[in-house]
């Protein structure tokens, strides 16, 4: 059996993982589903740590930066990331 | 009665990057553009040129353009649109670039989400008018956009990978809507999924005067009250008042940013209203508060 990986990334309110879920993407590397830009309103999870609970492998989550000198008040991208994985095998 | 935009509905455009105007534009109008842009070609009222609209240099004033695509100039020339458009950029604002976006049908994807040409950081702003010709069914997908996504900073493609944001919008409307949006707004093309192509023109245009008091701002001293005290729960019930509308925040705003956007809010509106000292709930007061 070959293992393949299915990468989650999901984006919290918050630095705590178990803080609501805004912003969502999942890269299936067995194929099997494709999932494109803006094809799903509702979030997979609630929270990361539901996630987790559903048996998702944290691999990565965002590192908290302080912001640069005279870069207080700006905003950019969506500040925190879990990056979560599955292992699945395929024939 | 003006067709300026109200006060109320520029507060709006602040706070969350977008006004939108379903079935504004008549349906003549509708018919001619989109057979011409199915037809290609010199058409009655719109030249289109390969897939495109016949264009002008960037930097050409708006009122030289479409001189010869009366469709289109009558279009711009609505009194609707012209209120539209003097309210946020000016009376004579500048063509930049328009485009035909054309989504073929059964499509298998859909367009990355992003911010439209390269990283901005000026105040005052262009405006994206994104016109739909003809219905747009929940099938076709629609333009995906991210209500009050304008301000944060990020260079196009960036942020590609983000393939969902709660509180995304998919523009599905009737024939002769028009989406205006601030340049910074986080969009895409949806995915078409129906057997019909998807059309949608999307005209963009740079101010030349500073953009102050452009609307009707006969309300805006009423619609203008801040709080009586911080965290005073009166503010938050009158929906049609600026601060109000600036303390909303969006479903995906991460916790330790509502208040960030906000104060890109205050700073917007400073800017339209001319006046440095306008604050909601003392965000910005209180840190500009420096003793040396």
């Amino acid at each position: 059996m070959k293992k393949r990986q299915i990468v989650m990334v999901l984006y919290s309110r918050s630095s705590a993982l178990d803080s609501e879920v805004v912003g969502w993407a999942t890269y299936d590397g067995t194929g099997q589903k494709f999932h494109h830009p803006g094809g799903q309103d509702e979030p997979p999870y609630n929270t990361g740590l539901e996630a987790m609970l559903d048996g998702w492998r944290v691999i990565q989550i965002s590192q908290l930066v302080p912001p640069y000198p005279g870069t207080e008040h700006s905003t950019s991208f969506l500040p925190f990331e879990i990056v979560l994985e599955q292992i699945i095998e395929v024939e | 009665m003006s067709n300026l935009l109200t006060t109320k509905q520029m507060a709006l455009f602040v706070a969350r990057g977008f006004l939108r105007f379903d079935a504004i534009v008549p349906d003549d109008i509708n018919r001619t553009v989109l057979a011409a842009i199915e037809a290609g070609g010199a058409q009655d009222g719109i030249l289109i040129e390969g897939s495109e609209v016949h264009s002008y240099p960037p930097g050409t004033s708006l009122v030289d353009c479409y001189r010869d695509q009366p469709a289109i100039r009558q279009l711009i020339d609505l009194p609707s649109v012209k209120g539209i458009i003097s309210s946020l950029v000016g009376s004579g604002p500048l063509f930049d670039h328009h485009a035909i976006h054309h989504c073929p049908p059964n499509q298998n994807t859909a367009q990355y989400t992003h911010a439209d040409s390269i990283i901005d950081t000026r105040t005052n702003f262009d405006i994206q008018l994104m016109y739909y010709p003809h219905e747009i069914t929940a099938g076709m997908g629609g333009t995906r956009y991210v209500p009050g996504s304008h301000f944060r900073r990020v260079n196009e493609m960036a942020i590609a990978r983000y393939q969902n944001i709660k509180g995304q919008q998919h523009v599905v409307c009737p024939a002769g809507t028009l989406l205006v949006m601030h340049h910074g707004i986080w969009h895409g093309g949806g995915r078409n999924q129906s057997d019909q192509p998807r059309y949608m023109f999307k005209i963009r245009l740079n101010a030349i005067e500073k953009q102050v008091k452009l609307w009707d701002t006969s309300d805006l001293d009423e619609r203008s009250i801040g709080p009586k005290a911080i965290f005073d729960p009166d503010a938050y019930s009158n929906r049609d008042r600026i601060q109000t509308i600036f303390e909303l925040p969006e479903k995906w705003f991460p916790m330790d940013e509502s208040r960030l956007e906000i104060v890109n809010r205050i700073k917007l509106w400073r800017y339209l209203v001319g006046d440095d000292s306008f604050d909601s709930h003392h965000w910005l007061t209180r840190v500009e508060n420096i003793l040396n």
